[in-house]
Formats: C-alpha cells, structure tokens, sequence
C-alpha cells in the first residue's frame, strides 16, 4: 500500500537510489566470492596431517671434515636421543608432512610399467618410524630393526617391505586387500611387499594433488653428511626438550652443525601462512566493504530525512504515524537494497565466473548468494534504523512553520 | 581566486564534520586496500634488471619421459640435466652463459668464538657475475680460466663477510668449508634482489645465497644440490650415474645480445637436441624454450595468483568507495542548492561555481590521499607480518607515493565530477522564490 508514494518519491532522486543500489550490488558480489575464498582456505588449513604435530619437532644434523662417519654418528645420535628424559621416541627422517620439500615417486603394480599407477611421497624411516611420527597402523605389522637397510641418496634400492597409507592402499587396490601385495616403486622390476597401512600421512606437499599418497620404507638415508632427525616429546615437555636435545648434540660430536629445531606446529605456520594471510586479509576488506556500505546508507538516509523534514512534519499532521514514518524509511531502504541485491547476484556469479577461468578456482555454490541476500537485507535496515528514529520524532507542528 | 575557493571549500566542509570525515575516510580506506595491494603485487613482479632483463634467456630443453610430459601443460623441465649443462657450456655458443645451482654447505669459521654454520652457496660458472651483474665491494669474481682448473675459490655475499672478517675487505683470505679452504677473490657490496630472478625453482622469495662458488669446483664435492631434483627414470647407484641421467637439477642462462642472435642460439640448441636424438634421449617433440627474465618470471608466477586476486578485490573496494563518495558529495552539493542559487544571481558564472565545487572535491581527495598514504604504509606493515617472505616487495617507494596521491585526488576529482556538475546546473530563480 505505501509503495507507489515511495517509488515516486525514490524516482525524483534516481541517482542517489542507483549510486546505493550500485554499492550494495557491489559490496555483494565481493563479499560472497571473498567468503567462499576464505572459507577455502580454511578448509585446507584444517586438513590433517595424520601425525602428532603438538609434540614433536625437526632439526638437522649436518656433519663437516674428513674422518666424519655418518653412519656411526646417526646411530649414535639415535641412541642418545631416545635415552633422553622427556622424550618419547626419535627417529632419522627425510621429511615431514606440511614441509614442502622431501621425495615422491611412482608406484606401480608391474614392473617396468610405462605409466605410472599412483604417484607417491616418500618417507625413510627405521622401526620407531610409526611411534615417532605418532601415525595410526590400522593393517600389518611396524618395520622390525633387522629391516632397516642404510642407504645413500645415490644407492638405487627397492626395499622389500613398505607401509601404505590407506589411500595409497587403496588407490592401487580398489578391491582391497592391500596387505601383502607386491608394488614396483620406480619404474623398477625389484617388487616391495606391504606389510603395514597406517590410517593417514599426507606428502610433504600441501598442493600435490595426492596429498595423502605416502610409503614408508625400512631406511637410514642421509643426504650427503646431513641427517635430519624426528623427535617426539612427552606431552607439555617440546619446548624443554628442543633445548636440552640442541645442547645434547652439540657435545656429544663438535665437527658438525645442529641447524634451528622447528617443531611441527612451526612447520605447519609457515606453510599455511600464505594461506592464513589471504584469509585475513580478504577478512579486512569484507569488514571495510560492509562498514562503508553501512556508512554510506546512513549518509544518505540522513541527508534524505533532513531534506525532508518539512514533507515528513506534514505527513505527522495529516495523521500518520511515527511508526508510519519509520516504515517509510525502513521500506524504502528495503526497497534500493533489492534493486541492488538482484543486480549483485548476478555480478557475484559474474564474478566466481571470472575467477574460475582466470585462476582455475571452483565455482561459487550457490547458497552463498541468498545468504549473503539475507545479510545485506540486514545491514541495510539496521543502517537506516538511525536515520529513521531521526525522522519519527519530527514533531507535527514543523509542517506550519515556514524555512 | 582559487584561494578564495579553497577557504569556502573548508569552510563547507567543516559545517559538517561527520559526513566530511565518512568521505575522506572512505576514500583514505579505498586508496590504502588499491595501493597496499598494488605496490605489492608492482614490486613483486617489476623488472629485476631492466637493462638487460631482454638479452637473458632461460635454457630450457624437453629431455622427458616418452609417456607423460613434464608439465601437465606440456611446457618443457624448468631445469636441465648435468650432460646438457656441460654440453651446452663447453660448446659456448651464447655471449656469455651459465649453468648453476645450490648447495647447503658446513662453514668452520677460524675464530673460535663463531660456531659452525650452514650456509647457502650459489654453485656457478664465472659468467654469472657480469650476466646478472651483482655489485662488488671488493675484488670482484672468479674468471673463467679458474672455472676451467676446478680453482677453490668463493665470492662472498657481504652478510657473511660481515659475519666472518667484519666487514673487512677479505679478497685472499681463505673461508674453511667442509674441511677444505677456498680463497676469497671478491666480496658483494648490498645486492638488493626483490625476488631471486636467477632461480625461480624453490621460489621467487626464498633465503638469499649466501656465497659462491665455480661450478666445476661444486661438482667435485660430489653433493647433491640442495634446489629441486626431478627424474623421469631413476639413474643406477653411484655419483657418475646421476651425472649421466635424465635427472634435471640445473638451472641454466644464456645472454644474447641481439635478436640475431637469439635466433642463432635458439637453432643451435634445436641441433644440439637433434643429436641427441639420434643418441637415444629426448624421446619427445622438439620443445626448447628461452623465455626471458620477465616472461621466466611470469611463466613462474613470481606475482602469485593471491597477490592478483588482493589487487583486483583492492581496486573493486576502491571502486565501492568512489561510489560511495560520489553518493554523500551529491547529497551534500543539492543541499546547497539555496546557496548556489544566490551565488549565481549575485553574478556568479556556471564555471565558477564549477570550480568552486570541484576544489571542494578535490580537498577531500588531498586529505584522503594522505591519510590513505598513512593506512597505505600500516598496509605493507601487515603484509609483512603476514607474510615473512615479502619483506622486500611490501615497501613504499617513492613512485608508489606519488601514484597514491595522484590516484586519490583523481579519484576523488572523478567522484566530485558529477555532483558539481549537478550543482552548478541550479537555476537561480527556482532557488530565490521562497
């Protein structure tokens, strides 16, 4: 009943009514694909890794000079490490998950197959790999001492047992009954029998796209002189731990360099911050977009209600009410808001369009658009309340006098 | 006149402080999200060496796998293997060329209170220094006759020369490394790199290199290189195997001074492959590519995708607050419609009252600009919190300085345009009759 009087109205100020309706269909087309970016984002920080992350830490050890034995030196630091107080148990590594650096490979199911089956992450480790890294072994057995071989980064070996993750397993053997199976790991003819699946270990690489493809092999690997080592602490004792294990390795061989000690935390903050940061920072924008799309709507609805002030006045004299007022304000707010939100739909899909095909992201789903409806139909009313309230108190009596 | 403007134009803007602080602000916000992204997607991705960026080129060869290319997108290895390295060098037939790589070495300092350390060394021909031209403080590098007598010499970078003889002119001394000892014959001055163009393949913004050394020299330690190392079939065991295999761990240059002799260059390594066909390798379609520092650059996407997506949503919320100004100054200028009409009766042209307004406008951009400037550096600072590897490309400089300012009063001049053009279409007479 009181639409034809505010359109009419709205239509004698049909630029102002286009420059808010412009901001809104704006403001909600960024704002719904800036949400579905950032809670991308926060979906894959929140993968896991599938290892103990709280309690344990990396460091490396790099020896130097002639006469350095990094064979002797790794087992002898092993064994001091894990006779340490407080700590649960330390193994020699290659890499870790989240790391972004460390080793993959095919793995196949014939020898000497052209195409790859599956693509692999791999992880050296020896029998206190699984306690360690704190991984979860749902099938099979744990590497036994006697299997572990040494190994040097130029020995070209197949070991001749592995542990899976289950969807490696399952990704060679659909079917299942992985257990047992013979694997061929690159490109070789030397099978690989499985004689564990542990529940999950992701690659070191968080935008490898078989994320949770990893192999543990029975192997002490170093590179060159440089051993970097796993340990994990007792709960509430890693940063004590760190300290002693740094100060530990320094006397125990002096020709040699113990590099910084990262804990797994470290490692997963650095990797994701890149992630983290487009979080936050697409964060402040929305919050800005919003506080000045807010800000301009009450501009407006101030300058609307004072230039109005004498129409408002006459009104309260021939009977409304200031409720009455007060939805008039509240409808036309309703009003432009709509005229806006349909036009920003249609850029937000426009928008998630654009983005597919510039930088390969997924579409928008299409919730996002009627919640972001919802919202911007909010902000809008609660921006105009102000103004509005201004409006209701023009008394009566303003419509007989003159300027 | 323009003075006379300018003190109506603040005095206007005084009489309403709330709806003038909601404009400037609003620009201020808009210019600080467009020039915080902006500079840092500008500085990311800006020439590294304008003045030659053009004559280096990349050397990339296609020796992968018969069965799958290896990028998706059928773009060639970014690196090379050993063999063709040391092909392509001992051939020579570039202006000047290298083939280089990484290595994390052990460093034992002679001072005693200095613990040992591990350091980044730059493993690379002699023709690195004046290909990419990195600045001296003392000697100056290694030539290619010692590249030639596997010589034990290094090139330090000046944060390890401050660490090691303090800051001393060290050309001569000798630097322990592994147990052997390398003389010092130059020592880099500040080399201010914004991403490390020369090897883009762990990143653009990773840890400097720390010092150098011949390659030849670095191949004799029988270390792998601590950068990225892909093989498509894996090499037999042993040092002389992995130098003879399919594995590409190198990164390799050519500078070409001419685009004569570009093309030279380019058919030369389209032989060089062919050959090696007839050998057995290159199993693939003829694929080299020499991109140049900019096009490695963007083919590596020094800029990332997130940086270009910040920069896009900056301008959009800029454009939001266009919108937005554009919207309160309108508001505002018809609320002056009374006093436009007495000015324009008392005498007042249709132009002067344009420019009256426009430098009303044109007031609040300044301000805007200045205080968008202030947010602009609080911008960066967040940026490189938020991203530790940024600190050299999240830096004001002084052309992004006057791009802010420029931009916010032509921004705010753009928003001010319409509203003064409404305004000083008032017609006196509609506005005198009460």
């Amino acid at each position: 009943m009181e639409f034809r009087p505010i359109l009419s109205a709205l239509m004698r100020n049909k630029v102002s009514m286009v420059l808010i309706g412009l901001q809104v269909a704006l403001t909600l087309a960024i704002v719904c694909n800036a949400l579905f970016i950032i809670s991308e984002r926060l979906d894959r920080m929140h993968r896991p890794s599938g290892m103990n992350e709280t309690d344990t830490f990396v460091f490396n050890s790099t020896g130097f000079g002639q006469g350095y034995d990094v064979r002797s030196v790794q087992q002898a630091d092993l064994q001091l490490l894990r006779s340490l107080p407080g700590v649960v148990d330390a193994t020699s590594v290659i890499s870790v998950p989240m790391s972004q650096s460390g080793w993959s490979t095919s793995v196949n199911l014939q020898p000497n197959q052209a195409t790859a089956t599956a693509d692999t992450a791999l992880y050296m480790v020896d029998s206190h790999g699984l306690s360690t890294y704190g991984l979860k072994l749902v099938e099979g057995r744990n590497f036994t001492p006697a299997e572990i071989g040494f190994r040097t980064v130029n020995d070209r070996a197949a070991p001749p047992s592995v542990i899976l993750t289950r969807a490696l397993a399952d990704r060679l053997f659909p079917q299942g009954g992985a257990l047992g199976k013979q694997v061929y790991y690159d490109n070789g003819s030397t099978p690989t029998t499985i004689i564990g699946i542990v529940e999950r270990m992701q690659t070191p690489w968080l935008d490898s796209d078989y994320i949770e493809n990893s192999s543990l092999m029975p192997a002490y690997l170093p590179y060159g002189n440089t051993t970097p080592y796993l340990v994990r602490a007792e709960p509430g004792r890693r940063d004590e731990v760190m300290k002693e294990v740094e100060q530990r390795m320094i006397q125990a061989n002096p020709s040699r360099v113990i590099g910084r000690m990262r804990s797994i935390e470290q490692v997963r903050a650095v990797s994701y911050a890149g992630d983290r940061a487009m979080a936050i920072i697409l964060g402040a924008v929305i919050f800005a977009l919003l506080a000045i799309t807010a800000l301009g709507i009450v501009g407006m609805a101030s300058f609307w209600v004072a230039q109005r002030t004498r129409q408002i006045g006459t009104r309260r004299a021939l009977g409304a009410t200031r409720f009455d007022i007060l939805r008039y304000f509240h409808t036309e707010n309703f009003i432009i808001t709509t005229l806006g939100l349909l036009l920003g739909g249609v850029l937000a899909y426009a928008l998630s369009l654009w983005l597919m095909q510039q930088y390969q992201a997924p579409r928008l789903p299409w919730y996002y658009v009627p919640v972001g409806f919802v919202c911007l139909w909010a902000l809008g009313q609660l921006a105009v309340l102000g103004p509005a309230l201004r409006a209701s108190r023009v008394p009566p009596a303003l419509a007989t006098r003159s300027v | 006149m323009f003075a006379y403007y300018l003190q109506l134009g603040l005095r206007s803007l005084k009489r309403n402080p709330i709806l003038t602080a909601l404009m400037v602000v609003g620009i201020a916000l808009g210019i600080a999200a467009s020039m915080t992204t902006l500079t840092v997607m500008h500085l990311m991705g800006s020439d590294p060496i304008p003045w030659k960026s053009d004559k280096l080129h990349y050397v990339q060869l296609d020796n992968w796998s018969p069965d799958q290319p290896y990028n998706d997108d059928g773009s060639p290895p970014d690196q090379v293997t050993y063999r063709d390295a040391v092909a392509l060098m001992a051939a020579a037939r570039a202006d000047r060329q290298v083939a280089m790589f990484k290595l994390a070495l052990p460093i034992q300092p002679t001072n005693p209170e200095l613990k040992p350390f591990r350091a980044l060394v730059r493993v690379a021909g002699a023709d690195f220094f004046p290909m990419f031209e990195p600045p001296f403080q003392y000697g100056s590098g290694w030539d290619r006759r010692q590249d030639g007598e596997h010589a034990r010499v290094v090139v330090l970078g000046k944060a390890i020369n401050e660490k090691l003889f303090g800051g001393q002119d060290s050309v001569g001394k000798t630097v322990r490394m592994d147990g052997v000892d390398y003389t010092v014959t130059g020592v880099l001055d500040d080399w201010h790199l914004r991403a490390k163009y020369y090897d883009l393949t762990g990143g653009a913004f990773t840890d400097p290199d720390e010092l150098y050394m011949p390659f030849t020299t670095g191949i004799d330690l029988k270390q792998r290189a601590s950068g990225n190392n892909s093989c498509w079939s894996a090499p037999a065991s042993g040092w002389e195997a992995y130098l003879d295999s399919d594995c590409v761990w190198i990164q390799m240059w050519a500078e070409l001074d001419s685009p004569a002799r570009l093309a030279e260059f380019k058919a030369f390594l389209d032989s060089y492959v062919n050959e090696q066909k007839k050998l057995g390798r290159f199993p693939r379609p003829l694929n080299n590519r020499l991109l140049d520092v900019n096009e490695w650059m963007a083919d590596q996407r020094v800029v990332s995708r997130d940086v270009q997506v910040q920069t896009g949503l900056g301008f959009a919320f800029l454009l939001v607050c266009l919108v937005n100004t554009i919207g309160l100054l309108l508001a505002k200028f018809t609320r002056k419609a009374g006093e436009i009409g007495l000015r324009r009766a008392l005498g007042a042209s249709r132009r002067e009252v344009f420019t009256q307004f426009l430098v009303e406008s044109g007031v609040i951009g300044i301000s805007g600009g200045v205080l968008g400037l202030a947010l602009t550096a609080l911008g960066l600072l967040a940026v490189r919190a938020l991203y530790s590897e940024y600190q050299t490309v999240a830096a004001l400089d002084w052309m992004m300085v006057a791009a802010t300012i420029v931009l916010s009063i032509v921004a705010a001049l753009l928003a001010g345009l319409y509203p003064t053009w409404r305004a000083c279409r008032v017609q006196p007479a509609a506005q005198l009759k009460i």
